[in-house]
């Protein structure tokens, strides 16, 4: 990891008698785009306001760019934020909201009106300048509040649910625009969500938080794969669990015998530490499980199942199937293929599987 | 058909409440003494008499002094309250906020004595500045009313983006607060300086030697010559207080549909 621009070391937020943030160590690097995700209520904003300097800590430290940030305000951070809301100023022009962070930098009006053209440009509002600010679309106020945020070329951009307004077409638009934007400026992104697959697509790193805590953190690829816990599993895209029984363990390798699949053996790091106790059970996504149609053969594994329920989508097909002795449907996922038909409910079929997909919490 | 009731009832309901009101005007410019129909007469003489006297210019002059401190302070304490009000939780802010809010509906009578016993018993002459005393304490309540939904109306991130891009908290304020309250401002300045201006009561007990206009108007009353240009002044004073109201009625929205916020009330 190249040198940190955000470090949190044991980062505690109190309010009143809640314990907002229990804890927070983690180290963003410079140019990385590290997202916070999480349900409503995990902490995440309150740490992503924190670093802005807009919340103390109760205890604990954040340093910037190597600097303890003790006792700096949030107008002297090397940090800019886009709000939830947007925050345009609703009595000044498009220009004069882009160009307010530069009131203080004792430019000349023409150098002004040239960096304010500028940042209009690099998130493709050119031209817009001289409208009222408050005429403006959700997605052009958006617009405007990154180019605000970035017209001072801050160290570090915080975004805190700023696609959440817009509707989903404009929302994917705008994930793959930040991203080209986040690597045009090189500036370390830190985005806070609560969805998952926005999270999964923009980020180089996610830490999934859970009640004031980092339940994980890790690439995107990594935190679905390999979940460390159940509840983390549960929280990015759709898991199965079943029910399992731990046979043997020898140094890497685990054997298991799981409801519906039967023995399987596993790797130790399928295996992940600290599930508390908990019966154990097995996890996997459900694009890792096959419908077997006449005469295809199983690389791995076989399992019989019934389909129970059938939920089509046009380029994807989701089948809830009940795998031979267990309680409860596992979803599986089948991309759709021309020529191939969709199984009606109550058919009898084969399910192709890989110990490879399997996640064991315990 | 009981719709109609409804319409008779609401017409017989407004005669009542403006026709007195619509008197004035109409005897203002009547030539004759006496208040009755049949009307005499077009004049504009009780109008220019109003020109001529010099004990109305002074007391036009005492209210308008007291019209204007008073908005003006009661303003200043508004925003404080309105913001505090918005912005901070303190132990007790409900109580706190119930008794500044109080005097909207406390009598004025019963403010208006009890304020010249304390006065008098703390041996302090009244005069212009007592009045506006009286004044602030029934005005401010009014202007924590419309600063209130000014000031909840606006957004707490447009304060933190300002920060957030390097301005101080005062100057957050100016550039910021400030500008989005601002047809709040205006209107609680008008709405305070037309209830300082109509008032009667506490002008009544507390003002000096030198009586406010309303004051001076119900001294007048007492001799019947006078009461045409009573008339006169009564329809000048009505029509500036629709003026000022309607204005600061029409900032006050306007700062609503600027701020972006839903329109909660108001006083008109």
């Amino acid at each position: 990891m190249t040198r940190p621009i955000i470090q949190l070391q044991d980062v505690q937020k109190y309010f009143g008698d809640y314990h907002a943030l229990r804890g927070i160590n983690a180290e963003i690097a410079e140019g990385e785009f590290f997202s916070l995700l999480g349900p409503s209520g995990c902490g995440k904003t309150t740490l992503l306001r924190v670093i802005a300097g807009f919340e103390d800590v109760s205890a604990g430290r954040v340093l910037i760019d190597g600097k303890p940030m003790e006792g700096v305000p949030a107008n002297r951070r090397p940090t800019n934020m886009v709000f939830q809301s947007y925050a345009i100023f609703p009595h000044l022009s498009v220009a004069g909201n882009v160009g307010f962070g530069l009131r203080r930098a004792g430019l000349t009006a023409d150098e002004m009106g040239r960096r304010v053209d500028e940042a209009l440009e690099m998130v493709g509002l050119a031209g817009f300048g001289r409208r009222a600010a408050h005429a403006l679309s959700g997605g052009q106020r958006q617009r405007v509040a990154l180019a605000r945020a970035l017209i001072l070329k801050p160290r570090v951009l915080l975004l805190d649910e700023p696609l959440s307004a817009l509707d989903k077409k404009l929302r994917e638009q705008m994930q793959v625009e930040l991203i080209k934007l986040q690597r045009q400026v090189g500036i370390t992104f830190i985005l806070v969500t609560h969805d998952q697959e926005e999270a999964l697509v923009m980020s180089d790193r996610i830490a999934v938080m859970f009640d004031g805590e980092i339940a994980q953190m890790d690439d995107p690829e990594i935190l679905y794969r390999r979940p460390k816990s159940r509840r983390v599993a549960d929280f990015i895209g759709v898991m199965n669990f079943l029910p399992a029984e731990v046979l043997s363990e020898t140094g890497d390798r685990i054997e298991i015998e799981v409801a519906g699949l039967g023995r399987a053996e596993i790797s130790a790091d399928q295996a992940p530490r600290g599930g508390g106790g908990q019966a154990p059970s097995v996890g996997f996504r459900p694009e890792t499980l096959t419908i077997l149609y006449e005469g295809q053969q199983a690389n791995h594994r076989e399992a019989r199942a019934v389909v129970e329920e059938v939920v089509y989508y046009g380029d994807m097909t989701y089948y809830d199937v009940r795998l031979q002795g267990t309680e409860k449907p596992v979803r599986l996922s089948m991309r759709n293929v021309f020529g191939r038909e969709v199984l009606p409910i109550g058919t009898e079929t084969r399910i192709a599987w890989s110990p490879g997909a399997l996640v064991l919490f315990r | 058909m009981k719709g109609g009731w409804l319409k008779i009832y609401a017409l017989a309901y407004l005669l009542f409440l403006y026709a007195p009101i619509a008197l004035l005007p109409v005897f203002a410019f009547n030539d004759g003494t006496i208040i009755a129909f049949p009307l005499r007469g077009f004049t504009l003489e009780w109008f220019a008499e109003l020109g001529r006297i010099e004990a109305l210019h002074g007391a036009v002059l005492n209210s308008l002094v007291i019209a204007v401190s008073t908005a003006v302070l009661a303003t200043v304490l508004g925003i404080c309250a309105a913001r505090s009000a918005a912005r901070y939780d303190y132990p007790g802010k409900r109580g706190v906020m119930g008794f500044i809010m109080l005097p909207l509906v406390l009598p004025e009578i019963i403010v208006a004595v009890s304020l010249l016993v304390v006065l008098l018993q703390l041996g302090l002459s009244l005069g212009a500045w007592s009045v506006i005393l009286g004044h602030v304490l029934i005005c401010t309540p009014f202007s924590i009313a419309i600063l209130n939904s000014a000031f909840q109306n606006l957004d707490r991130s447009l304060e933190e983006a300002a920060v957030d891009l390097g301005e101080t908290p005062w100057s957050t304020f100016r550039l910021i607060t400030l500008p989005l309250v601002m047809p709040g401002i205006i209107s609680s300045l008008l709405i305070s300086f037309t209830i300082s201006l109509d008032e009667f009561i506490i002008a009544f007990f507390l003002t000096g030697a030198e009586p406010t206009l309303p004051v001076y108007l119900w001294g007048q009353l007492r001799f019947p010559q006078k009461i045409p240009v009573v008339m006169a002044l009564g329809t000048i004073l009505v029509a500036l207080s629709i003026l000022l109201l309607t204005t600061a009625e029409y900032f006050r929205r306007r700062g609503v549909a600027r701020a972006g916020g839903k329109d909660t009330g108001g006083f008109l």
